[in-house]
C-alpha cells in the first residue's frame, strides 16, 4: 500500500444557508480544497451524503455534484452510513490512492438540511434509527442519546453537570472558529436550564441543524512531497460496524463500533492513546463525546465526565478535544462532518489553526459516528 | 405513506410477540432473525416473548416525531424482559418521577399512533407498571 497525504482542504462558513441549495455549497466547498491543493483535476471523488433524498428530494448526488464542480467523466461515488458518511468517504478515497488505482482523489460531504421543516429534518435523522422498532415506539434521535446518557449517568455516577460541561467546553472552543456556526459562548447554567427534548438532555445538549459541507484531497505521499506541500500523511483508519437499536447491545454505555475501529486504526498507525495531541470526535449529544472518549481509550471506561469535569480535554488540557467547536457549536450538516474533522486535524498539524493552535500539533484523530453508534470510523493523521 | 403490507407483515411481533431462539446459544431474537449471528444457526426454533421484564433505562420524549405530536410528553425506555430479550417502548399508565430504573413492568397491547385521518390505525406493545 502507498502511503496517502492530505494536500489541500475546503470548508466554508456553516449555518442555515437559506440562500444557497446543495450544489452550490458543495462546489463552493470543493473549490477551495482544489485551490488549496493547487490543482485543477482529480482522477474520483468520494461524497458523504446521510439524505440527499429526505432533506432535498435528490438522490444520485454523485454525478450531479461531478458535474457542476467541472469534472465531467471523473468516476463519482456517493456514500452512506447514517452520520459517518464524511468519515467513510475518506477511508474509501485512501483506499483508492492507496490501492494505486488512482493518485488525486476528492474526499468530500455535504448536508443541505433546511430546505425540510423541523418534523421533515426529525424524520430524515431518525432513519439513522431501527425504524421498525425504534422509531415505531415513539422514540427520536436526542431520545436514542438519552437513553445512553441515562444508563451511563446511572452505572457510573456521571452527572448532569459533567455533560453540560462539554456543551460549555465545545462553545468555548468554537468562539475561535470563524466557520462555526454558533460562535458564542454558553454556560452550565445555560445548558441545564434550556429547553427539555428528552430527558435528561436539553436543546443544548444537542448538536444543530446544519447546511454545510467539506472537502479534502489526497494522493500519493510521494507526489505531495514533489509538489513541496506540507506532509500531512492518513497513517490510520478504521472502520467498524454495531446493532443500530441501542437495546441489542450487551452494554449501552459502550461504544463497541468506536472501540473497533480505533483499534484498528491504532495498530496501522502504530500509535497508542498517548501519543495523539488533539482529536475531533462526534459530539452529536454531549453524552456522545464522553462515551467517545472512553472507547478511544483516552479516557478509562466511566471516567468520561469526570474527564472533562477536570478540564482533561479542553483546550489547554492533556487531550485537546474538539478543538474546532464540535458538532455541537461548528453545526453538523451530517454527510459533511467526518470531512470537516479531517479539516480541523488538518489545520492544526499544518500549524494554521490561528487563535486554536494546539501547540506543537504532530498527530491528530478523528472519530466520526453513525445512528446512535452503530458505525464509526477512526483515522489517524501525522505530521512528517 | 407507505402500502399496508410494510404494517401487516410486522403484525406477528408487534400483536403477538413472536420472536425465535437458536438452541445452541440459548440465545432468543426479536424481531425474528434468519440466523443466529453468533454461530450461523439457521435452524431457529419458533418462540413468544416472556411479558414481564423491568426497566433499564428511560426517558421522556418532549420533542416528538410527527405522528405521535399529539401524545407529547410521553416515557420511551428499554426493558429487559425475564427471558432476557431487551426491547424498546413507551412506558404508560404511571407519572414520570414514579419510572425508576429497575421498576417492574409488563407488556400490554396498545394503540401506539395513527397514519393521518385516513391511515393505518398502528398498533403494537407498551409497557405498564406491574407489581410493587
Amino acid at each position: 500500500m502507498r502511503d496517502v497525504a492530505v494536500i489541500g482542504i475546503g470548508m466554508t462558513k456553516w449555518g442555515e444557508l437559506w440562500k444557497k441549495s446543495l450544489r452550490d455549497i458543495y462546489v463552493e466547498t470543493a473549490l477551495l480544497a482544489l485551490e488549496d491543493a493547487g490543482i485543477d483535476r482529480i482522477d474520483s471523488m468520494y461524497i458523504g451524503s446521510m439524505s440527499s433524498g429526505l432533506f432535498v428530494g435528490q438522490e444520485h448526488i454523485a454525478s450531479l455534484l461531478a458535474d457542476y464542480l467541472g469534472q465531467l467523466p471523473v468516476p463519482a461515488t456517493r456514500v452512506e452510513t447514517a452520520c459517518a458518511s464524511g468519515g467513510l468517504a475518506l477511508r474509501l478515497g485512501l483506499m483508492e490512492v492507496a490501492s494505486g488505482m488512482s493518485n488525486i482523489v476528492l474526499a468530500s460531504g455535504v448536508e443541505k438540511m433546511t430546505d425540510v421543516g423541523g418534523d421533515e429534518a426529525t424524520y430524515a435523522l431518525g432513519t439513522a434509527a431501527d425504524q421498525e422498532y425504534e422509531g415505531y415506539q415513539g422514540i427520536t434521535f436526542p431520545g436514542l442519546y438519552a437513553l445512553i446518557a441515562r444508563a451511563h449517568m446511572q452505572k457510573y455516577g456521571t452527572t448532569r453537570e459533567q455533560l453540560a460541561k462539554v456543551a460549555v467546553k465545545n462553545h468555548h472552543n468554537g468562539l475561535k472558529n470563524p466557520l462555526a456556526q454558533y460562535q458564542f459562548e454558553i454556560t452550565v447554567e445555560a445548558v441545564l436550564n434550556s429547553v427539555k427534548v428528552a430527558d435528561p438532555l436539553n436543546i443544548l445538549d444537542c448538536s444543530p441543524i446544519t447546511d454545510g459541507a467539506a472537502a479534502a484531497i489526497i494522493c500519493p505521499a510521494d507526489m505531495a512531497r514533489k509538489m513541496g506541500k506540507p506532509l500531512i500523511k492518513v497513517i490510520g483508519t478504521g472502520h467498524a460496524t454495531d446493532t443500530i437499536q441501542i437495546s441489542q447491545r450487551k452494554d449501552m454505555t459502550w461504544l463497541e463500533a468506536t472501540y473497533q475501529a480505533a483499534k484498528q486504526a491504532y495498530a496501522m498507525a502504530d500509535k497508542k492513546p498517548e501519543d495523539i495531541d488533539l482529536i475531533e470526535v462526534h459530539d452529536c449529544f454531549t453524552i456522545a463525546e464522553i462515551c467517545v472518549t472512553e472507547a478511544l481509550g483516552i479516557v478509562d471506561k466511566g471516567k468520561g465526565g469526570e474527564a472533562v469535569e477536570a478540564g482533561l480535554t479542553a483546550m489547554e488540557g492533556k487531550i485537546p478535544v474538539n478543538t474546532s467547536g464540535g458538532l455541537k457549536s461548528k453545526g453538523h450538516p451530517v454527510g459533511a462532518t467526518g470531512i470537516a474533522q479531517v479539516v480541523e486535524v488538518t489545520k492544526q498539524l499544518r500549524g494554521e489553526a490561528g487563535e486554536r493552535q494546539v501547540k506543537d500539533a504532530r498527530v491528530g484523530m478523528t472519530q466520526n459516528m453513525g445512528g446512535s453508534g452503530g458505525s464509526s470510523v477512526v483515522h489517524i493523521l501525522e505530521r512528517e | 405513506m407507505s402500502t399496508p403490507s410494510r404494517y401487516w407483515r410486522e403484525i406477528p411481533q408487534r400483536y403477538r410477540l413472536e420472536a425465535n431462539k437458536c438452541n445452541r446459544c440459548e440465545l432468543t431474537f426479536f424481531p425474528p432473525r434468519l440466523l443466529c449471528p453468533e454461530c450461523k444457526n439457521r435452524k431457529l426454533e419458533k418462540s413468544k416473548l416472556t411479558e414481564k421484564g423491568k426497566v433499564i433505562t428511560y426517558t421522556i420524549i418532549r420533542v416528538p416525531p410527527a405522528q405521535f405530536s399529539d401524545q407529547a410528553p410521553y416515557a420511551v425506555g428499554i426493558i429487559e424482559l425475564e427471558d432476557g430479550v431487551r426491547l424498546t417502548g413507551q412506558i404508560v399508565d404511571c407519572a414520570f418521577e414514579d419510572i425508576k430504573i429497575g421498576m417492574k413492568v409488563k407488556l400490554e397491547f396498545r394503540k401506539l399512533f395513527e397514519e393521518g385521518h385516513a391511515g393505518i390505525l398502528c398498533y403494537g406493545y407498551k409497557f405498564v407498571p406491574h407489581g410493587e
